[in-house]
């Protein structure tokens, strides 16, 4: 190559001179009030949070309807919200990331804050809290129905939840939207993410359970591996010592381990 | 102020960028040229740590990208347009930017107005944008808090010529009052009429740098008479490099005063006596680049030409 180089700017460099003082470095909560205010402020984000109290709201009413009111209890309703829930939480964990490389923003975003990681953060704190908030509201919902077939039917209400089984939903759900989460994070694609969702959710349980059917040890011992098996107990509430260890195991193989390696993904990927 | 020391960036056996220096100082436009593919966009994803670097070093007002506290309020950076949500209203991306930075509600109203975008046009989501308010819009995102540099690629792509007017305006302005300011850009007309200074990049090389005056100096004068080749032969008789090109006129490489001076002493009437920038830039960026040209430079010629 002929390179006519003329040497002309290299002789003038004078120090690199701030004309100003530096800014305060950008706060961490700041960060966090911008991805929340991000999660909600497109037609399709604000549908997905609202879905959360809709399909709340439809499932108790169905169950209303439908149900055999004179024995219809507390856990007849979360029952039919759970599985809506576990449903549109991963995704909203998913979107949380993805929505980022789908649509680019990801260029703007971290040139205004490049330590990718204090997003990432700010993000995953979000989509917990989101998770934490969405319980309470379908719960609030839940219990409105149980009031509401109590009235009708004239039985006397049953709260047959207590606070631990609540809680071990909560955290059934939370530990769904880490997965979704998760995969966000390796896939930096919606549809790849979802997918990949719902294949763990949907089709991993078939091939246990075929593979148990052929093979004893798997039967006797899926429950280390299997990333859905003690998860799934969560929304029953019969976990034991073993079941609890075999969860966090599974969570560590399936959930954290995933999680990590998709963080060091996205700090190091190119962004275009 | 913004300087680029020894930056390389491969991506497997292919060399995106090969060892690029160059400084854009306060105060100045700094046209960063060259043809598609030539590593310009590369260079600006590695300054802003979008695309980690493979060797060397960048640093903004002194520091290194993600060492800023503070990015937005000190470098405005704008790489694409078209990278914003779709489903955002314009308004509510500069919300969002704004919110970032910690600047007040009202910033954005200002910045709609500096940028030409009416409160209705604000209102409608990206994706009814025509690309030209995308650009205003993702200039409004850069110059949100009111930052010391600006980082722009191709930001007069899609722009009207009125547009591109006022842009040319804007960045001028940034520059008086003593900000950095780096824009790239494949249009040669562009970085003729706004840059101050002048890096052309071709194959990831730095072919040619220095103030635009100078470069423009080394394309030499244009002199014309009615008897082009006699006048050439006069030049080249007075010891000055000239070739007869059409229509009478000789490109030659010496200043003004030399060649007039030179010509008088032949005896010869000038018609015509200028600086060969006219031609210069674009014939300048077509010899530097033609060998990291992907068409060729006919084809590449005229394209130039009809964008420009």
């Amino acid at each position: 190559m002929t390179a006519t180089t003329v040497d002309a700017v290299q002789d003038v460099a004078p120090p690199a001179a701030r004309t100003r003082p530096a800014p305060a470095p950008t706060p961490f909560r700041r960060v966090l009030r911008v991805e929340l205010r991000k999660m909600f402020d497109t037609r399709s984000g604000f549908w997905l949070m609202a879905s959360i109290v809709i399909t709340s709201v439809i499932a108790t009413g169905l169950t209303i309807i439908l149900g055999d009111r004179d024995t219809l209890t507390f856990e007849a309703f979360a029952a039919a919200i759970g599985s809506p829930m576990s449903i549109i939480l991963p995704i909203i964990g998913v979107l949380a990331v993805t929505s980022e490389w789908s649509q680019r923003t990801a260029l703007t975003t971290f040139t205004l804050v490049p330590h990718r990681s204090r997003v990432l953060g700010a993000k995953l704190v979000n989509t917990l809290a989101i998770g934490a908030v969405s319980m309470v509201v379908a719960l609030g919902v839940g219990a409105l129905g149980n009031l509401l077939t109590a009235t009708i039917s004239g039985v006397d209400t049953q709260w047959d939840i207590s606070l631990s089984a609540f809680l071990q939903i909560v955290l059934a759900n939370e530990l769904g939207m880490l997965l979704g989460f998760a995969l966000g994070l390796l896939f930096r694609s919606s549809p790849a993410a979802i997918v990949g969702y719902f294949v763990m959710n949907l089709v991993l349980p078939g091939l246990s359970g075929a593979l148990g059917a052929a093979q004893q040890w798997w039967a006797d011992n899926s429950g280390w591996f299997d990333p859905n098996e003690s998860r799934f107990l969560l929304f029953d509430g019969g976990l034991g010592g073993q079941e609890w260890a075999q969860l966090a195991v599974t969570s560590a193989l399936w959930i954290a381990l995933p999680l990590l390696i998709g963080m060091r993904m996205v700090l190091r990927s190119e962004v275009k | 102020m913004i300087t680029v020391e020894s930056l390389s960036k491969s991506y497997g056996s292919f060399t995106a960028v090969d060892d690029v220096s160059f400084t854009a100082r306060p105060g100045r436009v700094t046209g960063f040229l060259g043809p598609n593919g030539a590593g310009k966009s590369t260079t600006m994803r590695v300054m802003v740590g979008l695309t980690g670097p493979g060797t060397g070093e960048v640093r903004v007002l002194g520091r290194r990208f993600a060492d800023l506290p503070d990015p937005g309020r000190e470098v405005g950076v704008l790489l694409d347009a078209s990278a914003q949500h779709a489903g955002r209203t314009g308004r509510e991306i500069l919300t969002i930017a704004g919110l970032t930075m910690g600047l007040p509600r009202t910033r954005v109203d200002e910045m709609l107005e500096r940028v030409s975008l009416t409160p209705d046009e604000a209102s409608r989501r990206v994706r009814n944008y025509s690309l030209g308010m995308r650009q205003r819009l993702g200039i409004g995102t850069a110059l949100l808090g009111n930052p010391e540099v600006l980082i722009l690629d191709e930001p007069a792509n899609g722009l009207d010529p009125a547009g591109i007017r006022w842009m040319r305006d804007l960045l001028r302005d940034f520059a008086d009052q003593g900000g950095t300011v780096l824009l790239s850009s494949h249009l040669l007309h562009e970085i003729e009429v706004i840059a101050d200074d002048l890096v052309v990049i071709g194959n990831g090389r730095i072919v040619a740098q220095g103030t635009k005056d100078e470069l423009l100096a080394g394309a030499g004068t244009l002199v014309r008479a009615t008897d082009g080749a006699a006048l050439a032969a006069a030049l080249v008789a007075g010891g000055i490099t000239a070739r007869p090109t059409s229509g009478g006129a000789v490109l030659a490489e010496a200043d003004l005063t030399r060649v007039g001076q030179a010509a008088f002493a032949a005896g010869i009437a000038v018609t015509e006596l200028r600086a060969a920038d006219g031609a210069g830039l674009e014939e300048m960026f077509l010899a530097l680049t033609a060998e990291s040209q992907r068409e060729t430079v006919n084809h590449a010629s005229t394209t130039e030409g009809a964008a420009a």
